[in-house]
């Protein structure tokens, strides 16, 4: 993989290249939008699995909702569905939740939400509105980045969520469309600038993915995904001990 | 039925609670270096963790599906090749999707 020596503001093939022509306009709407379709689809199928699972229809359609934010909704559905209990389910989905508010420690710099606007933004801080964001160059794509992609998952994966528990997740599979590595795919490519700007990047993504990957057999689904946050951690003391005075931070980071 | 209303809320409620705390948190935190260089390599882990789970399990087991693998093999040579975005998804779910249709998995 090449080492990129120049500034981090342009990368070549990322999602943010080629907006040299219209600054911070095209690209972070246009990739949000799709995003947000493309990942909101997959709503069909929670609202089946939660039906399924026992939730009732407004039940289902109240977590996508309210709580927005896929891997939680799936935890307590599992939890009813299995027949556990219910306090366990809850704390187990509030748990596997807690990865939003290290997303939106980073996110709040770029974003800079304000007044009534931080608690409808905090809505929307989970893992495609902050790959997306951070995929872009400077801080108004960013939010341009962020509010696109909220606005078009909020409505598709809610629509399709009632679409889902109404019946509609039996017309076809997922899979027959290959949307199931949809979401992936879209992490891997919004974190690719990130990775081909640093050697600390591809380290943290290569131990995070090895982290999750081996405690996936024995630990809840979720929780593996939350202690990759331990790769992050290893990273930045690892940074910190080499390079001191680490100026040359990617492009959204300075205030 | 109450119960799982509850619960429902309840869940709904804390997601959001945390959702908003990292919103919140104030900028000083973040002066830390240490801290704003956690905050800004945590992204970066949890997506590639997430990718990958994505990718190779299914439930609480590694499943190595071959029409998954494929997709996401084919988002690398796209993501190599420099193309857009979109490309990316496109060569991914495609990829997948014929594998699938091929009967591959």
């Amino acid at each position: 993989m090449p080492t990129q020596s120049g500034p981090a503001t342009s990368e070549p093939g990322s999602a943010a290249a080629e907006s040299d022509a219209t600054p911070g306009q095209a690209r972070p709407v246009r990739d949000g939008i799709a995003l947000g379709l493309a990942v909101g689809v997959s709503g069909l199928a929670f609202g089946a699995a939660a039906v399924s699972s026992g939730l009732s229809t407004w039940q289902a359609c109240a977590l996508s909702l309210l709580a927005f934010t896929g891997a939680s909704q799936y935890a307590l559905a599992g939890v009813i569905a299995a027949g556990g209990s219910l306090l366990a389910g809850t704390a187990g989905a509030i748990l596997l939740g807690s990865r939003n508010t290290l997303y939106g420690l980073r996110l709040s710099e770029s974003l800079r939400v304000r007044g009534w606007r931080r608690p409808l933004a905090a809505l929307g801080v989970i893992d495609e509105t902050t790959a997306l964001t951070l995929a872009q160059p400077d801080p108004p794509a960013a939010r341009k980045g962020f509010w696109a992609t909220f606005c078009c998952l909020y409505l598709t994966w809610n629509l399709c969520t009632l679409a889902g528990a109404l019946g509609a997740g039996r017309v076809g599979s997922p899979q027959a469309f290959g949307l199931n590595v949809v979401g992936p795919a879209a992490f891997l490519a919004l974190i690719w600038p990130r990775l081909r700007a640093g050697r600390t990047e591809r380290a943290v993504a290569v131990a995070g993915a090895i982290i999750a990957l081996g405690l996936t057999p024995v630990l809840p689904a979720g929780v593996p995904v939350i202690l990759a946050a331990v790769a992050a951690l290893g990273g930045a003391l690892a940074t910190q001990r080499s390079q001191p005075a680490q100026g040359s931070q990617p492009a959204q980071a300075r205030t | 039925m109450t119960g799982v209303w509850i619960a429902v809320l309840a869940t709904a409620a804390g997601c959001y609670l945390f959702k908003l705390a990292g919103l919140t948190v104030p900028q000083r935190v973040l002066a830390s270096p240490r801290v704003r260089r956690f905050a800004e390599l945590v992204p970066v882990a949890l997506l590639a963790a997430l990718a990958a789970v994505q990718t190779a399990t299914s439930g609480q087991s590694i499943d190595l599906d071959p029409a998954r693998l494929a997709g996401m093999a084919a988002a690398v040579v796209a993501l190599l090749l420099r193309a857009p975005f979109l490309l990316v998804i496109v060569a991914a779910a495609g990829t997948a999707a014929a594998l699938h249709a091929a009967g591959v998995s």
